[in-house]
């Protein structure tokens, strides 16, 4: 995609003026109505306690970070595999899929305590739960787009006498990727909350400490400010593990741009 | 392999009737609690014929194409399709109704992927492929490019090309052109001819339109619907090869709507 540098800025201006528009509106909000910082604090405030707190809130990003970034590749290998089982037995996917879709209402915070009882506290545990929350959209949208082929093209292979094998790899699995993308996209982005909540009741030990751990913990201290930093910091990290998943789709999608572009 | 060997091949060393195709009051029926989408319907086509099927839409036509190409199997009667001496079958080329290529492959990599799932050695697809592109009147450099910087036009080209990569000994399209404009599809019909004349496949081509029916065909099969089966035939008489000029022919004019009243009577 190729936008000219004034496109751009048709394009980013019109948010980045509301966000600062809303920032000088909170500002103001907090100074003249004389707004405790407890409650709520100004933007000056929240910058000035992340600068404060830097290396923590760095170190916090890189522990959540990792484990987010962990938990989704091994959600995308895991997912995949499980829908690659899907697509080749009708009978385990009829057997297993209602479960996988049943599964993914299960509220993940009523069974995280489950996971450090089973587990222990510290990373794995972490990684854990991500996995949970993050695997469910990549096992459903790759089975879908593993099973739901073009009649037409499974005529065509046929014809052919394409083996089993054949028709795997040559036509579900490419047909698969958009899926696959799709359905990482949405993984990243709950991989960031499944790492935060991981770390509420895994992330306590001192080398662990991410930002679920300070956002927990700033909030008896009445460090208001410092927990907008963390909550900020964990939007920024799923936004980038975001656009992240997406380039690397983009990239992998070259040859389907056609139909990609209006996802 | 020389033109020589394989016109001897294909004359005396195979049996003589590959591609000869005759049905028996066949029928099929895809649950029980529904009427039959084909029944007792009766079809011969000679070896190296050019027939159209005619009949309004959902009258089975695709599911008769579906039965010959082997994809389904009747439930009633019998049906022949003639192969090798040696028991292989008929190689059948099919063009759908849509062009149905892989999105993420190439013009070239899509027509050979018939030869590619035989398991023909890669050199000699992309030979095989590289000359029925020439043939389907695509440019070599439209070999490198992906379906959707195609038109709809030769999207289908790439289609048939990949229908005839193979050589087959019957060619079967259902409504191929259907989707393109009344000027794409009239070059496309004499193209088809032109391939058909030079190789005569057996042709079964099934349409909706009456004036592409008489212009390919030598024989114009009329098809009801619920169930399908073959009510009516008609002769074409015009000699080959046929050029554009022949739509614009008197006795081409009376055969058209000869046929579209049979096919009208057929339906009412």
């Amino acid at each position: 995609m190729n936008r000219s540098p004034g496109q751009l800025i048709f394009i980013l201006l019109p948010p980045l003026a509301l966000l600062l528009l809303t920032v000088v509106a909170w500002q103001l909000a907090v100074t003249l109505l004389e707004i405790k910082p407890y409650l709520l604090p100004s933007p000056v405030d929240v910058v000035e306690a992340a600068i404060e707190h830097r290396g923590t809130l760095f170190s916090a990003i890189w522990m959540t970070g990792r484990a987010a970034v962990l938990g989704l590749l091994i959600s995308i290998l895991l997912g995949t595999t499980t829908a690659l089982l899907f697509s080749q037995s009708r009978i385990v996917r009829r057997s297993f899929y209602p479960y996988a879709i049943a599964l993914q209402t299960v509220p993940i915070v009523a069974i995280a305590p489950l996971i450090v009882t089973w587990f222990g506290e510290g990373f794995q545990s972490v990684v854990l739960v991500t996995v949970i929350i993050s695997l469910f959209p990549v096992i459903t949208n790759v089975t879908t787009g593993l099973t739901s082929i073009d009649e037409g093209l499974h005529d065509l292979f046929q014809l052919n006498q394409a083996s089993r094998w054949q028709r795997l790899v040559k036509l579900r699995i490419p047909s698969a990727i958009p899926s696959l993308v799709t359905g990482a996209r949405t993984a990243a982005g709950l991989a960031v909350v499944g790492a935060i909540v991981g770390e509420f009741f895994a992330g306590s030990s001192v080398q662990d400490r991410g930002l679920g751990y300070f956002v927990l913990f700033t909030v008896p201290n009445l460090q208001t400010d410092l927990l907008f930093g963390c909550v900020i910091a964990a939007t920024l990290l799923g936004v980038a593990m975001f656009v992240a998943v997406s380039l690397a789709g983009r990239h992998l999608l070259g040859r389907w741009t056609a139909e990609m572009e209006t996802h | 392999m020389t033109d020589l060997a394989r016109t001897s091949a294909k004359g005396t060393a195979s049996s003589p009737a590959v591609g000869m195709i005759s049905a028996r009051q066949i029928g099929i029926s895809f649950s029980p609690d529904q009427p039959a989408v084909l029944e007792g319907l009766d079809l011969d086509v000679r070896q190296g014929e050019f027939v159209a099927v005619l009949g309004s839409s959902g009258c089975g036509k695709s599911t008769l194409l579906k039965l010959i190409a082997g994809l389904l199997d009747p439930t009633q009667g019998e049906l022949e399709v003639v192969g090798q001496d040696d028991g292989r079958r008929a190689e059948i080329g099919f063009v759908f109704q849509d062009p149905t290529l892989l999105p993420w492959r190439n013009v070239i990599d899509n027509i050979r992927l018939p030869l590619e799932l035989r398991g023909f050695p890669v050199a000699s697809q992309l030979e095989a492929a590289g000359q029925i592109l020439e043939m389907v009147g695509l440019q070599p450099e439209d070999g490198v490019k992906y379906p959707r910087m195609l038109s709809g036009g030769m999207r289908m080209r790439v289609s048939l090309a990949r229908a005839l990569v193979t050589k087959p000994d019957i060619l079967l399209l259902d409504e191929p052109f259907a989707a393109l404009d009344d000027m794409l599809r009239q070059q496309l019909n004499e193209d088809l001819l032109a391939i058909w004349e030079e190789h005569s496949q057996t042709i079964v081509f099934v349409t909706h339109n009456v004036s592409e029916a008489v212009f390919l065909s030598q024989q114009v099969f009329l098809m009801q619907s619920t169930p399908g089966r073959l009510v009516d035939q008609v002769q074409v008489p015009f000699p080959f090869p046929r050029q554009a000029a022949l739509r614009g022919d008197a006795e081409f004019a009376r055969l058209v709507e000869d046929v579209s009243r049979r096919l009208r009577e057929t339906v009412a």
